[in-house]
Order: structure tokens, then sequence, then C-alpha cells
């Protein structure tokens, strides 16, 4: 495929996941002159049950090609951070391998500053991003209810029907009444009907890392709009830095895998390639003027790495429960998002795949014949689980640095990720595991794992490291995503969001790409 | 629990196996022939031992499933060469071919290879291989199917493609209605 830069171009995003893909697509269908360079490759459709075969069965390797010399990074803060287990470089990016939970931002989140003193607040409020959660929901076919007490208000109902609940949620919902939690559908974007040229949801129940059947969004989709719109979409192209005046970006420079480096000019350029490579390229490119990093002249740059904490407690009851059917949940629960117990977002997801698997376990069983069928039937039909995410404020300490010591495939640092878990979000994981205990014990099931502060991870929701403010000493990007420090880039993703809350992000990214879109058809 | 064409036809589906018909493919004992009845003949027998007592119709069910992967050259070669030197092994180690041992001595033989607890990897030692190609391609054909799934519990089990109606049951539905 043509490598070579191309001439008169009006814009260049840097990433192929749904922040870039979405804004290329329209920016395309607008008549915009569009390249998107990807560090990652292409993965063909047509091998996803390949995909599936290769995850199911130990002894396949990896299936988008996380890790290795190109993604390369260290990890020196007090809780080791895995970066690469959920982070695709590729075209479509970490949607090819992720969850598909879509929810929107409750309006507190905004204003986490004002409403209780900590975080920040966001410069822009739910009223300001309402109509393009509208708009990003048509753009993923979100398949939702309006069924939940506890989300922002909305006009329009979802795009596609929710997903109905499954027979465990009916179990959980039993408990959950008489806790007083209520619970409600999972918006997902995922088909629960044909949408957009996809099929609907044909139960594979390996949405996470792959969906063979289409139904699942990935941001391939926007990247085939974009291309039939005439954009440029070049694979295997990492940027190297972004060549720059003093507040103007001239070109982004990047590798092909011959070797050669080439220059991508455009009026103007969109950074568009998560909470990690935003600040690392931004920091590759400092020079003279900006000697801290490209647009970091509030030192923010890299700072206030944010994601959310899994908390989770699970265990057996004396009923089937049908767990592993699919691979997405359907239902969950707000109730303790809004409040000040804790103060921190958490969010309840009841899940459809507590357990093992029978066929995951025959294939890593040391027995075959009946006595590997008894082991099954032990093992498999009674489980319940309860997860959660919890909110994690912004923390300076919390930042993405380049590691001079370490270079990639390509001879650059690499990044560093320095992640601990605060004080009030341990204490949030405790209250969210007394719930999680009640519920379980509620319905008379075992309490057989908990995940609690000492045990819990990161959901692989990079944010908050190229904040959105409108004060340039403390922000990287204004209101409108444009960096503050350089006239002709914008940063798109949930680098930019001031707090995270407790919501999966990716809706919340896509609306912020279908608002920069608008902004920047009217500025090119 | 008699196994069927059709399901292995189902377990098919979840690899994305195409064209499945396939008998064109199985063409004697003849190095050109996809997959040849000698290989057939082992990873029968092998399905015999790995399976549940219980599996009948394991012979039409281990042929169409192994005769639908064909399209996948690597993996045919992999699958071909384990069961030849499981059967090589087994006429090394017990005078006879592994099709004419009964289902203990099979089940022995594996062990005594040490196929049970090894790590499958395609391209390890004999062990790795055999449980790669052999033991696991069986396991995952049976599991991965409605018809396995449903002696553990689950009509629709990981990687099979049976839609988004059985999550909400409360229990398994009569597979004949």
């Amino acid at each position: 495929m043509a490598r070579e830069p191309v001439p008169d171009a009006d814009v260049c995003i840097v990433g192929a996941g749904p922040a870039g893909a979405i804004v290329a697509a329209r920016l395309a269908e607008a008549g915009h002159e569009v390249v998107v360079l990807d560090a990652g490759p292409r993965f063909e459709v047509e091998d996803r049950t390949e995909q599936l075969d290769a995850h199911l069965r130990p002894g396949v390797d990896g299936l988008w090609g996380m890790g290795g010399e190109r993604d390369a990074y260290t990890s020196s803060g007090p809780k080791g951070y895995p970066l690469n287990a959920a982070r695709v470089k590729a075209v479509g990016g970490s949607t090819l391998h992720w969850q598909g939970m879509v929810m929107r931002l409750h309006e507190r989140d905004f204003e986490m500053q004002s409403r209780h003193g900590v975080g920040a607040d966001w410069p822009i409020d739910y009223a300001d991003l309402r109509p393009h959660y509208a708009e990003a929901e048509r753009e993923l076919g979100v398949a939702g209810a309006d069924d939940n007490p506890f989300a922002p208000p909305r006009e329009k109902p979802h795009p596609l029907p929710a997903f109905p609940p499954s027979h465990s949620d009916a179990i959980f919902a039993e408990a959950c009444e008489s806790l007083g939690l209520p619970t409600h559908s999972v918006p997902n974007a995922r088909n629960s009907e044909p949408y957009d040229g996809a099929s609907a949801c044909a139960g594979y129940g390996t949405c996470q890392p792959v969906c063979p059947s289409g139904a699942k969004y990935t941001a391939e989709r926007h990247v085939a709009r974009a291309e039939a719109a005439g954009a440029h979409v070049v694979d295997r192209a990492p940027v190297q830095r972004l060549d720059h005046s003093e507040e103007r970006v001239n070109a982004a420079v990047y590798a092909t895998p011959d070797g050669t480096e080439h220059r991508q000019e455009a009026r103007a350029v969109v950074l568009a390639c998560g909470g990690v490579e935003n600040v690392r390229l931004l920091l590759l490119s400092a020079s003279d003027d900006h000697p801290d990093g490209l647009a970091n002249g509030s030192g923010a740059v890299g700072r206030y790495f944010m994601d959310h904490c899994f908390a989770g407690a699970g265990g057996r009851i004396d009923r089937p429960t049908r767990q592993n059917h699919v691979g997405f949940n359907t239902t969950e629960s707000h109730a303790l998002y809004d409040g000040d117990d804790p103060l921190p977002g958490v969010k309840l997801e009841f899940l459809n795949y507590a357990g093992p698997s029978p066929v995951v376990e025959a294939l890593d069983a040391d027995d075959w014949g009946d006595s590997l069928l008894a082991d099954l039937r032990d093992s498999y039909g009674t489980h319940l689980g309860v997860g959660a995410l919890v909110e994690q404020f912004p923390r300076d300490e919390n930042r993405i640095t380049l590691d001079h010591t370490t270079t990639d495939d390509h001879g650059n640092p690499v990044p560093d990720v320095r992640w601990s878990v605060g004080p009030e979000t341990r204490a949030a994981i405790e209250r969210v595991n007394e719930v999680q205990r009640a519920i379980l014990t509620e319905l008379d099931a075992s309490v057989d794992w908990v995940v609690g502060p000492d045990a819990t991870g990161p959901a692989f929701h990079h944010m908050g490291t190229t904040r959105m403010g409108t004060d340039p000493s403390e922000s990287v990007v204004g209101p409108d995503c444009r960096a503050h420090d350089c006239d002709n880039l914008w940063i798109v993703g949930s680098s930019v969001f001031p707090t995270g809350g407790a919501m999966n992000p990716t809706l919340t990214i896509a609306a912020l790409s279908c608002r920069l879109a608008a902004r920047l058809d009217g500025w090119l | 629990m008699d196994l069927s064409r059709r399901d292995a036809l189902a377990a098919l589906a979840a690899t994305g196996a195409v064209g499945v018909a396939g008998a064109t493919l199985v063409g004697g004992d003849s190095d050109d022939a996809a997959v040849s009845d000698d290989t057939l003949a082992v990873l029968v027998a092998a399905g015999e031992t790995v399976y549940p007592s219980e599996a009948t119709g394991v012979d039409a069910f281990v042929e169409t499933y192994v005769i639908g992967r064909v399209d996948d050259a690597d993996h045919r070669e992999g699958v071909r060469d384990a069961a030849a030197a499981l059967d090589a092994t087994a006429r090394d180690w017990r005078d006879a071919p592994f099709t004419e041992l009964d289902r203990d001595a099979r089940d022995q033989l594996l062990r005594d290879l040490g196929v049970h607890t090894a790590d499958p990897a395609p391209d390890g030692t004999l062990s790795n291989r055999i449980r790669f190609f052999v033991v696991n391609e069986l396991l995952y054909a049976f599991y991965a199917s409605p018809t396995g799934g449903r002696l553990v519990g689950i009509e629709n089990p990981t990687g099979h493609p049976g839609g988004t109606e059985s999550y909400q049951r409360a229990r398994m539905e009569d597979p004949d209605g």
C-alpha cells in the first residue's frame, strides 16, 4: 500500500482507534483531505474465527500483537501496571479487544471539585456533551434501555434495544431489591439486532478479546467509512515526533516498515493514540521552543494518570446460574454512584461469565474421559460474581514519563507508567466489597473470592494525562480539545478527561470526537 | 449420548471452517490425501479415549470435524504428524497399532507419554504436540459443541455461536423440543 505522505492534507490524525477514526470518518465525509497514521497493523475481519480458536486453545500466541519491543514500557510506581494486557496498537485500536460497555458519565463527574472539593471540574458540563452522547450512541450502535433511574437525562432512546437480562441477573435482582440497590440494563456497543451493516450478536461468548460475528463495535467501522470517503489510512506507521515551530505543528514524522522516515504535513494535527502514547509523542517532540515537551507549558502532560479500579466478589449458590453463554454483561447498578458513601464513583456489574468455562477448563485439565467430565460438571453451573469499577481521583504523582534507559524498536525512550491507588479509592473498594458480600450473603451464596484494595487492578482505561481546562498553566488542552500552546494541534480521547468517574470511557471518547469533528470542520 | 456429523458441523462453526462436506478430501493412504484414513483412525481411537464413555458415534463426529479443518495446511500437517507419531509410539512400546489397543491401554499410553500434564504446544516435544494436535483438538471439538456442552450443563458453550436466547433461560432447553 501507499505509505508516502499525502500532499495538501487538511488534517493528519495520529491513531486509528475510536477517538481518531470517528474524527477521520466525519471529516472525510465532510470533504476534507484526511490522513490517519497508526503504529500497528490491520487485522483482517475474515480471520476472526481463527483468532477465537487461538484465544480458546492454549498453545497459540496472542491475538492482537500486543507486547514486544514495539510496545516496551516500564512501570516504576508503587503498583505495577500491566500496560499491554488490553492496549492494542492496530487499526481499530483497543476496540478490537474491548468489552464494549458504553455508558454516559453522570452530571456529577463534570463537577467533582465544585460539588465535593476533590479532583477537578471539567471546563464543559454534561449539557454541553449531551447531544454528542446521542450522536456517539448512534455511531457505536449502542443497545440500551431507558430503565436506569440514576442515569443522566436523555432525549431519545438508544438506537438498538437492550439485551434482555440473563438468568443470573434475575437471581441478583432479588437480593439487590432486598438491599435497596435497584438494578438496570447495561448499554452495550454490540448489536442486539443487525445494525450499520453488521450482524446481531451470535453468542460466541468471547467478546473480550475477539468477536467473530462483527456484532461488537470496533473502530474498524469508522476506518472503513473514512476510507470510503477518501481518507488515507496508513498502518504500521508509528509517528516518531511532531516537527513544529513555536506555536504550530509542521509535520508528523513517521516511520514505515522498510525503515524510511516520512513527513506528513497538514493544516491540522489530531493526536488520538491513547492516554499513554499521546503523552510519549508530546514528550518525544521536545524542542528549544518547548523544552519540556510539546504543548507542555503547564507541566501537566503525563500527570494525573487515572484508571478505574476493579473490585469484586464471587462464590457459588445451590441453583443453576447459567454462566458463560455470552461474554458480556446485561445488568448493572449505578445506585452507589452519585452519593458520598463512598465519594469515588462506583458502578456495580453483575457478571454473566462467573466461574470457569467448561471448554477452557477441559483444554487446561490434566485428565480426560469420564473423570474430566465429572470434574467439569462439578465446577460448572453454580457460580455467581459481582464486580465493580471504582473511581480514582486525579493525583499528579500518577504519571506517564519517558524512561530514557529503555528504548523501543525505533530507538525511542519507552513510556514509564507510575501508578498507585489512593486512600480514597482503597476505602471505596473496601466499601464496595461490603456491598458485594452482602449481596452474596443475601442469596445464601458462598463467598469464595474477593478482590479488595490490595488485589485490585486496572480496567485499562487510560485517562487524564493531557487534561482539559481553561487555565493554560494547569491544563494541556482547552475546552475545544485544542492544545493551549499549539495553534493547530488537537488531542482527543480519554487523555483529556480531567476526572474519569467510574464509567467505561469509550462513549465519552466517542462523544468528544463527534464534538471535535464538528468544530474542526468549521475551523478547516 | 450419540454424537453425529451435525454435531461436528456445529463444532466447526466455531472454527470458521467452511466447505465441510469434504469427502473428497479423504484420499485413502496416499501422501497427497488431505487427511489419510490412517490419521483418521488414530484420531477416532484417541477420541474414544478422551471423550466420556457415554459418547457414541465418535467416528462420524471426529471424521467430519477433522476433515472440515483441512483448509489450514499447517494445522493439517501438525495433526497428521502427531497422529503418526502416536501410532509409532504404540507400535514401539506396545507392539501394536494405536487403533488396536483397547481404551484403557490407549489411555495408559497417553499418560505414559506424559500427555495429560504436557503443555499444548504445536512446536514442542512429542508430548506437547500430541496434547495440542490430538488431545486438545478433540476436546475442543467436543466441549465447544452444543452436544459436548450439554453433558456439562451448557448448550451454548464458549466458542459456539449459539445465539442470545440460552443465557436468559433458567435451564437447558430440551434439544428435541
